[in-house]
């Protein structure tokens, strides 16, 4: 079983939702991030989504542009991430990461070499924002072959129809992007998340991560609710855009004060 | 005009592409996020039943005839041909179109889709203006409000051609991320599309962006090749041993080149904008100096570093100055049917200079690539040959920088 069905498993067995969280690596620079990336897992996160940094990121709101271009200023470069996350997996041997980027980076040496990477770095999971179902044959088949999960995202526009096309080739969880929009920006409202996982699930076994726009422990805890994992990472990534290289007590902060309403919502659906 | 081409191409026809993956060989296909694959795949079902239509086919027709004044000229161009002294040059008058480019062909196309699919808002992105404003002014036409990104650099460099899209109703955004040209305006674009998906129709400006976008761009462009098939054979009685035409994203050339893609007599150049030179890596030449990878959608050659990440392109030609090209001109070089050639700023300057002297006709800075081309190969060839070239654009936009380039303050 792979970190990412072990950890959602017993998340489910103590009945509560994930943590997951995103940084972009090499933000502020790349001997910042394992320091942010420790504070993650101290503050309470169950799962760590890492950046890729890329030039022409269209699906990211300010927030995360900004970050990239930080990392990409920083020199941050495809080795700089397999580094990290490496020395990630040396630190913390059973915590989920997995990589979240643009498919150009991800396929420029190849798709099997980058998957091979991936394996070598103890990475458990891909998500790429610009490989839908009907370009996965760029990645998705070198990643499966490597032991990693691609991770695929559906949307509001995802209809019934188009369901199973998303499903199938999916391992690991399903990323719902709450929002038709970019990173970092609105937020769903409450009951069209409600109804969105009660479709998800009702289609697919796989864990259901609901993520963009949710910036407050009082919306994570909503979330966690009504899904099995809850993404945060435009609010993240602001704290290293204000604190810099010095951001790791602040992100840790934040990420207990989300992981705590997590958990009391939890307690109270349990309850 | 378009009656006298055959409308479904033979088995083994180079005209057959994309494929049903929406590639053209390994390039091309739908690189974008899952917001926008549902939406990606209505146009495309929506393009294949406008395609079939004749009302459409009609209506296009007939804005292209009234509205932009269609057919172009094709022109002899005689003084021209003396002075290089080899084979007879045609120019291919597109910068006689409404609006002064080619592109407004394809915004009709565009626009007459978007009412089709009931969408109500207009996108699109401009690096020098001249897309901005043909969509600016088809979405005045079509009474459709309308929003341009346009790089804020671009914007500080291209005040006229902003004012203009303002007096046509748009609303004129500045970009302000990345190095703030045509790239980050593209970026912006699918960052809004991505967000009101549900009412937005995207005009894309050029041949390349996700399926069906490369093909349907291309269709609309290839107005300007079939007119030329049917006017040279009415003054020439043959086809022609060259076309030449700038390539920036592409939309002008495959327009004139793939009617002609079967004609295996008929040799075919690109023009890539070298810039201050390919070797100094300070141009725009995707084909000559790139690599192929994935940005906007597909995948095609691109300039780029060694882990993917997207390096700035350099042309004195805004609209050349794009680190990419369409997929289908990826894949016609891969092929070897037509040959991409570099053309620097101070060659294209030189051609913009001689053209205007010696024909009167004033070309885009785009067009000045493709004129500096052919002469350099007309000369080489016989005075029995000939060439066409496809004058993309009028230089009228261009001369702010070529009076400072020439150090005349106006």
């Amino acid at each position: 079983m792979s970190r990412l069905a072990t950890t959602f498993a017993r998340l489910k067995g103590e009945g509560r939702a994930a943590l997951v969280t995103y940084v972009m690596g090499g933000d502020p620079t790349q001997g910042d991030t394992a320091a942010i990336l420790d504070a993650l897992v101290a503050g309470g996160a169950d799962v760590i989504e890492l950046g890729m940094p890329f030039t022409d990121p269209m699906a990211d709101g300010p927030a995360i542009q900004k970050a990239g271009l930080r990392a990409l200023d920083a020199n941050t470069t495809t080795a700089d991430i397999f580094a990290m996350a490496a020395a990630f997996r040396a630190r913390h041997p059973s915590v989920p990461l997995v990589l979240m980027g643009y498919a150009n980076p991800m396929v420029r040496r190849g798709a099997e070499w980058f998957a091979a990477e991936c394996a070598k770095a103890g990475v458990d999971g891909v998500i790429c924002v610009d490989i839908p179902p009907e370009q996965d044959r760029d990645l998705g088949p070198a990643l499966r072959a490597a032991g990693v999960d691609p991770i695929r995202l559906a949307t509001p526009t995802t209809d019934a129809k188009r369901l199973p096309a998303v499903l199938d080739g999916a391992s690991g969880f399903l990323y719902y992007v709450s929002v038709a929009g970019i990173t970092g920006l609105q937020q769903a409202a409450q009951a069209s998340i409600e109804d969105a996982v009660a479709r998800l699930k009702a289609g697919t076994d796989l864990p259901v991560a609901v993520g963009f726009g949710v910036r407050t422990p009082e919306q994570a805890a909503a979330i966690a609710a009504v899904a099995d994992g809850v993404v945060v990472g435009s609010a993240i990534v602001d704290i290293v855009g204000q604190e810099g290289a010095t951001a790791a007590p602040a992100v840790r902060q934040f990420i207990e004060a989300l992981s705590g309403a997590i958990r009391s919502a939890d307690r109270e659906k349990a309850a | 005009m378009t009656e006298a081409i055959p409308n479904s191409p033979l088995p083994n026809s180079l005209r057959s592409y994309p494929d049903a993956q929406g590639q053209f060989g390994q390039f091309g296909g739908r690189y974008v996020s899952e917001t926008l694959m549902p939406l990606i795949l209505d146009l495309e079902g929506e393009y294949r039943a406008a395609k079939a239509d004749p009302a459409f086919k009609a209506e296009f027709d007939d804005l292209l005839a009234n509205y932009v004044g269609r057919p172009s000229p094709l022109y002899y161009a005689e003084r021209l041909t003396e002075h290089l002294g080899g084979a007879k040059i045609y120019l291919k008058r597109e910068e006689l179109n409404h609006t002064g480019a080619h592109k407004i062909n394809n915004c009709i196309g565009q626009i007459l889709l978007a009412r089709r699919m009931g969408k109500t808002r207009i996108i699109a992105e401009t690096g020098a203006g001249q897309h901005g404003v043909a969509t600016a002014t088809v979405a005045a036409r079509f009474g459709l409000p309308c929003t341009i990104f346009m790089g804020a650099v671009d914007v500080a460099r291209q005040q006229p051609n902003v004012f203009r899209m303002k007096l046509l109703g748009a609303e004129v955004r500045p970009v302000i991320s990345g190095a703030q040209t045509l790239k980050d305006a593209m970026n912006e674009a699918l960052r809004d599309w991505v967000a009101n998906v549900h009412d937005t129709f995207y005009i894309i400006g050029t041949a390349a962006g996700p399926h069906p976008y490369p093909e349907l761009v291309r269709d609309f462009q290839s107005v300007i090749g079939n007119e030329t098939r049917q006017q040279i054979l009415a003054v020439e009685g043959r086809l022609p041993d060259m076309l030449i035409a700038p390539v920036g994203g592409g939309s002008n050339a495959i327009g004139l080149f793939h009617p002609f893609l079967d004609d295996a007599d008929v040799a075919m150049v690109g023009t890539e904008a070298a810039g201050d030179g390919v070797d100094t890596g300070r141009h725009a030449a995707s084909l000559t100096g790139g690599t192929p990878g994935v940005l906007h959608g597909n995948r095609t050659y691109l300039l780029q570093d060694e882990d993917g990440q997207i390096t700035e392109p350099h042309s004195i030609s805004a609209g050349l100055d794009y680190p990419g090209i369409g997929p289908e001109h990826s894949w016609l070089h891969e092929i070897g049917r037509v040959k991409y050639v570099p053309v620097t700023d101070n060659e294209a300057v030189d051609s913009f200079q001689r053209l205007t002297k010696l024909e009167g006709i004033i070309p885009a800075l785009e067009s000045a690539h493709a004129v500096a081309a052919c002469e350099k190969i007309a000369p080489t060839m016989g005075k029995d040959k000939i060439i066409v070239v496809n004058l993309s654009g009028r230089g009228d936009k261009d001369i702010p920088t070529i009076a400072d380039r020439l150090g005349v303050a106006l």
